[in-house]
């Protein structure tokens, strides 16, 4: 069996662009990049399956069936994805709704760093950022670490 | 009695689905959870003692024989898993429930977790009696999917925020699994494992070695090893206690199971063990230095998982029956412990409304029962004598030694650091939330404790702060009642340490053995 170049270079463009989007702040586009992904995991699993007419005995003759097996699991795989994507998109407006936006934040560690280097800085060298009172808000919530606010 | 086989996945289920039928009505929905989880450990049980006596049990789900049709495949290995998970459930259960009946009635999110729990549990049995990759992949995503609900019940912003990293990582290390599927399923025609343990056999070596990178990498997310491990610590201590203890006994390790059938069954032999064992070196001491410099006891043991996953990559990367016996003991070991220590850690919040160490202290006068809670479990896991903690460690250090090598004798001097450095974290929280003197409590009065009251959240709020330590009890009956049984559970695992370790290094020589495997799924030889 020899895979189709086309889908090859698809499932890797789809591979790319997902990861490139992963790599965001902004859930949403995560959400977008993940989607891609598992579009190009699905595509890569049919290409396995092979090529070939549709698997209906009396259709095809059993020697030019493509396989079953691959397209049944990719519907379980696609089946797993829209639920999964459901979830994370609930997420992200419950994010828009909480905060007003859905980036995601940095980490307890990161904050926690970015705290102390804002409070050894002092308060004159905070002026000279821009998110300087982003960080010391940031700075007051991570120091009661995780109380609600 | 191979019919006992797909119990342990179908009564969660269905428990699940009468839950959710029920739901608005807590009492009836507690009692059909703790009647199905009874039923899943005494099945499970019953399957432990089968398979150690007559080998492998199979059953082809829905009649269709096994090549073409999926198959549960119940080992000795699984059957171990199985008991310990269904044990450890059943416990954070009783535990959640003891928090929902102290939280009042009015906390309504509890009726969506009972089902959500159920489906988590045979998510987790399904991983462990997959007979095919494929069924191990839904079983991954039938836990993982409750676990998405469960990480972020209540929906604050700070669950909202750590949840987030969780679905994000765990949905790459599903697409990543899927893609390692693709990739088999188009190397060999086959994803059942008993026939992939002879068809992969025969591929080229470059093929396998994508082959098990693949999968290696999809499993090493979901059992945070580093530098796969930093979503975990980020996650995981955010959520409602139970939640939190759960998914640190249970759900990493269903990653390590996966990584053991795997590495046994379709890619025996060495080939990736030197990875592996670098692997399990830094995952030990990176993870146990994170542990050092934490302030706050849930992120310590969070980080203090991380780093004893270590542990048992190494007796995995190892390939000898007497590694694989160490790290499997050293699953069940570990299953019960970081589970106790989570469930104690929200013990104390609530006691004591946080769990920041600069803000606890003088809980050994305080709640002595509680400090006994702590104390032994976290003596386990620094693997002091003689519990089973060190009896694991000591199993591993030797089959290291055995082994020999330099790598292998990089691997026990790094486990020995962590075993010590792991005393030194455990007893700085010892020192600073139990055995100084410290603040007071009144100072040490929480603004509110999210965390450990989620489930009634908006009764916490409405009520006056000063009131509502009044109204409280302190430390409901039936939470430290479950968490005593833990704390037993772990001192009983000292006490059978010598059956139990002969039970593991059974399933490990029949892992290594494979063709029990095999010829239990194929009587008549892999077609």
């Amino acid at each position: 069996m020899r895979p189709n170049l086309l889908f090859v270079i698809v499932v890797g463009v789809l591979f790319a662009a997902g990861v490139t989007l992963l790599l965001e702040r902004t859930l949403t586009r995560v959400i977008l990049g993940l989607a891609l992904l598992s579009n190009g995991a699905n595509l890569l699993i049919l290409l396995g399956g092979g090529y070939g007419g549709p698997p209906i005995v009396g259709v095809t003759a059993e020697s030019r069936m493509s396989d079953p097996l691959a397209q049944a699991m990719v519907l379980t795989a696609i089946v797993i994805t829209l639920g999964m994507t459901a979830f994370l998109l609930a997420m992200a407006y419950r994010s828009r709704v909480l905060t007003g936006h859905d980036e995601v934040q940095d980490d307890a560690e990161d904050r926690r760093i970015m705290a102390r280097a804002a409070h050894d800085l002092g308060p004159e060298t905070e002026d000279a950022q821009p998110d300087g009172p982003w960080l010391v808000l940031r700075a007051g919530a991570a120091d009661d670490d995780r109380a609600p606010r | 009695m191979t019919w006992l086989v797909p119990l342990p996945v179908v009564m969660p289920l269905l428990g699940a689905a009468l839950n959710l039928a029920l739901i608005g009505r807590p009492t009836v929905q507690r009692t059909i959870s703790i009647v199905v989880l009874v039923a899943t450990l005494a099945a499970a049980a019953m399957l432990l003692g089968l398979t150690a006596a007559e080998g492998p049990l199979v059953v082809a789900v829905g009649g269709w024989a096994a090549p073409l049709g999926i198959v549960l495949v119940a080992d000795q290995l699984a059957g171990l898993m199985l008991v310990v998970s269904a044990a450890v459930t059943l416990s954070v259960l009783v535990y959640s429930i003891g928090q929902g009946i102290a939280d009042g009635p009015d906390a309504a999110p509890v009726s969506v977790y009972h089902p959500t729990y159920l489906i988590l549990t045979a998510g987790v049995t399904n991983a462990f009696l997959a007979g095919d990759l494929f069924n191990l992949y839904v079983g991954f995503e039938i836990l993982l999917a409750a676990s998405y609900v469960l990480i972020t019940i209540g929906a604050t912003e700070a669950r909202i925020r750590d949840g987030t990293t969780y679905v994000v990582v765990s949905l790459l290390s599903s697409v990543v699994f899927l893609v390692g599927i693709g990739l088999v399923y188009a190397a060999t025609g086959t994803l059942n494992m008993a026939q992939l343990a002879d068809r992969i056999d025969a591929l080229p070596d470059g093929l396998r070695l994508v082959l098990q990178s693949v999968l290696l990498l999809a499993f090493g997310i979901k059992a945070a090893v580093f530098p796969l491990s930093a979503w975990l610590p980020d996650s995981y201590p955010t959520a409602i206690a139970p939640v939190t203890a759960v998914f640190a006994g249970l759900l990493t390790k269903v990653g390590i199971y996966a990584i053991i059938r795997t590495e046994t069954l379709l890619f025996p032999g060495d080939r990736g063990a030197d990875v592996l064992m670098v692997a399990a070196l830094l995952t030990m001491l990176v993870g146990i230095l994170g542990a050092v410099a934490q302030s706050d006891i849930k992120r310590l043991l969070s980080f203090t998982l991380v780093s004893h996953i270590g542990y048992m990559l190494f007796g995995i990367g190892l390939v000898s029956a007497a590694g694989l016996a160490g790290a499997i003991f050293y699953v069940v070991h570990h299953i019960v412990i970081q589970t106790t220590l989570f469930l104690t850690a929200g013990l104390i919040e609530r006691h004591a409304g946080t769990t920041n160490l600069e803000q606890l202290g003088g809980l050994a006068r305080l709640a002595p029962l509680l400090a006994l809670l702590f104390f032994i479990p976290a003596l386990n896991l620094a693997g002091i004598p003689p519990f089973s903690g060190f009896l694991g460690k000591l199993g591993l250090l030797q089959a290291g030694v055995t082994k020999g090598g330099v790598l292998a004798w990089l691997l026990v001097a790094g486990g020995v650091l962590t075993s010590l450095l792991t005393l030194y974290a455990i007893a700085r929280v010892w020192n600073l939330a139990f055995w100084r003197s410290g603040p007071a409590p009144e100072g040490a009065e929480p603004l509110s404790s999210e965390a450990d009251a989620p489930l009634a959240s908006h009764v916490a709020a409405k009520a006056p702060l000063a009131g509502r330590v009044a109204t409280r009890p302190v430390l409901p009956p039936l939470m430290v009642a479950s968490t005593l049984a833990l704390v037993v559970l772990g001192v009983g695992l000292t006490v059978v340490a010598g059956p139990l370790f002969d039970v593991s290094a059974d399933s490990a020589t029949q892992l290594l053995e494979r063709q029990p495997y095999v010829r239990a799924v194929f009587p008549d030889g892999a077609p």
